[in-house]
């Protein structure tokens, strides 16, 4: 009997979490990034625009590149990220309603206490990244298009750097999220561009702290924009248009700037005044 | 050595607490896992069998393939499945993307190879040993499948053990059809992912020690069943 019985354990097992497994009846999926899930923000704001909607939310968190390629295929409602110029182009070629400003926070450059390039306290993050390249100190990238990897990028070459011919010597690509970048670079002693956020709430920092901030091109603008419902006819438009009008009102703002970690605000909101109350108060 | 042992508290505070996200999370890994293998197990065995009995051109060529699959990446598996069932994909009107109906048609892929491949050693090796006999009672090797099938049955468990090890202990696959969504899509190795990247080391080791106990209950249910099920039957251990 043993099959057989090993199939009805098995089986008996797995009825147990149905419910776990079970969907919600309207729920959207928001395509966002590591930043926003890994510092806990949407943990926090998400039950609030549930109690107010009655929509539920999941979030699928990945970089902002893939998070933009998921909406694109239509497997997103909501997109929720943070490269201004991917989102633009992303509404521009229709596959998105209109972008919206939501919030912003900032990048800073950590580094190991003992900071080999002497960066620490520049006011310019140019200058930073041209003293690491000169003395070819080490530097973890995330390496994996998304939205801080962009940023990096784009830092790089206001600096008139490029790392590239660096890539595997002191330049390191690791291709992955923000957090594993960080235990890479925690681990090898390196420098690395992160937004604050993760900075923040990231547990396992070894010897690195936080040498660089406070420059202007340091900004860091995030955007919210629902998935065209003309170009994925199955995209949630009530229930995503419901999470976009929250996230942009009054209520869904103050949830943002009320979010802290140890004490400290992660995420300031900005969105532009004006923008209609949640659609559908109190269902 | 500090950080070790914050994993073994955080893996006792866990279990002890009985954290209702952590059962939760717990319980969506054996489903997954335990579905995927209950639907290997269906195609695999007796696919593996009839492997294993039967002669035809360029069956050398296909036990190399299923051999092979065995070592399939996670993260392929994941990513072909992702691409079929996304909604720009052909079966994208299913709406399984991001649902454990997605996670448990990776895992079966995954592991139906496993099953397949182990299955059709042991059936191969018992055939072997009773082949005369079987013929002599007129048994044509493929209406023998049952017969050895059930014959091997001891010796299947481990196999099917060894497809439940690798579905439960992936998460290349599953973080992609998945999403880790926190309370719909969320298992044991993906939340690990997510404990790692967020840098709290102690607590992902913690989690990893759950898995561990979750996988050594489930190895000795599994062992217990089958004790049980010899002594019924009066028989000896076969493996």
């Amino acid at each position: 009997m043993g099959l057989i019985r090993l199939a009805i354990l098995v089986t008996s097992l797995g009825l147990l979490p149905t419910a776990v497994a079970g969907d919600d009846p309207v729920a959207i999926t928001i395509a966002s990034t590591t930043s926003t899930e890994n510092s806990g923000l949407l943990d926090a704001i998400l039950p609030r625009f549930t109690a107010r909607t009655g929509f539920g939310a999941r979030v699928v968190a990945v970089g902002t590149g893939q998070a933009i390629r998921l909406a694109r295929r239509g497997d997103a409602d909501v997109l929720f990220v943070h490269d201004r110029a991917s989102e633009e182009r992303f509404v521009s070629d229709g596959f998105g309603v209109e972008r919206y400003d939501v919030m912003y926070n900032d990048y800073v450059v950590v580094g190991p206490a003992s900071d080999p390039a002497r960066i620490r306290g520049l006011s310019s993050v140019e200058e930073a990244l041209r003293t690491i390249a000169a003395t070819r100190s080490p530097f973890v990238s995330r390496g994996d298009d998304s939205g801080t990897h962009k940023a990096e990028l784009r830092l790089w070459k206001a600096a008139g750097v490029n790392p590239k011919p660096a890539s595997g010597s002191w330049y390191r690509e690791t291709g992955q999220g923000q957090g594993a970048t960080l235990n890479v670079a925690s681990g090898m002693g390196a420098y690395m561009f992160v937004d604050r956020g993760t900075w923040i709430s990231f547990k396992n920092r070894g010897d690195l702290e936080l040498l660089v901030e406070g420059d202007p091109m340091l900004f860091n603008q995030y955007g919210v924009v629902l998935v065209n419902p003309e170009k994925h006819p199955h995209v949630q438009a009530e229930a995503g248009q419901a999470f976009v009008d929250w996230v942009l009102s009054p209520e869904g703002q103050d949830a943002i700037g009320a979010f802290r970690v140890e004490g400290q605000a992660l995420f300031v909101p900005n969105a532009r005044p004006g923008k209609p109350e949640p659609a559908t108060p109190g269902r | 050595m500090q950080s070790l042992a914050d994993a073994f508290r955080a893996a006792f505070g866990l279990v002890v607490g009985l954290d209702p996200d952590l059962l939760a999370i717990v319980g969506l890994s054996l489903w997954v896992s335990g579905t995927s293998l209950v639907l290997a197990s269906l195609i695999g065995l007796p696919a593996g069998a009839a492997l294993a009995l039967t002669r035809f051109p360029g069956r050398r060529l296909v036990i190399v393939l299923v051999n092979a699959l065995m070592g399939l990446p996670p993260v392929v598996v994941g990513l072909l499945v992702y691409l079929v069932l996304s909604r720009a994909g052909p079966l994208g009107g299913l709406g399984w993307l991001f649902t454990p109906k997605a996670m448990i048609v990776a895992q079966w892929l995954l592991i139906t190879p496993i099953v397949m491949a182990l299955s059709r050693q042991v059936v191969e090796d018992l055939w072997a040993e009773y082949a005369e006999q079987l013929a002599s009672l007129g048994a044509s090797p493929l209406r023998a499948i049952p017969t050895l099938l059930w014959d091997g049955r001891y010796s299947l468990f481990t196999t099917v053990l060894a497809g439940f090890g690798r579905a439960v202990g992936e998460v290349g696959a599953v973080i992609v059809v998945g999403g880790n969504i926190a309370h719909a899509t969320r298992v044991m190795t993906t939340a690990i992912a997510l404990e790692t990247s967020k840098g709290d080391l102690p607590l992902a080791l913690g989690l990893g020690f759950v898995l561990l106990g979750v996988a050594v209950a489930v190895n000795a249910a599994a062992a217990l069943v089958r004790e049980i099920g010899a002594r019924q039957e009066g028989q000896s251990w076969r493996s």
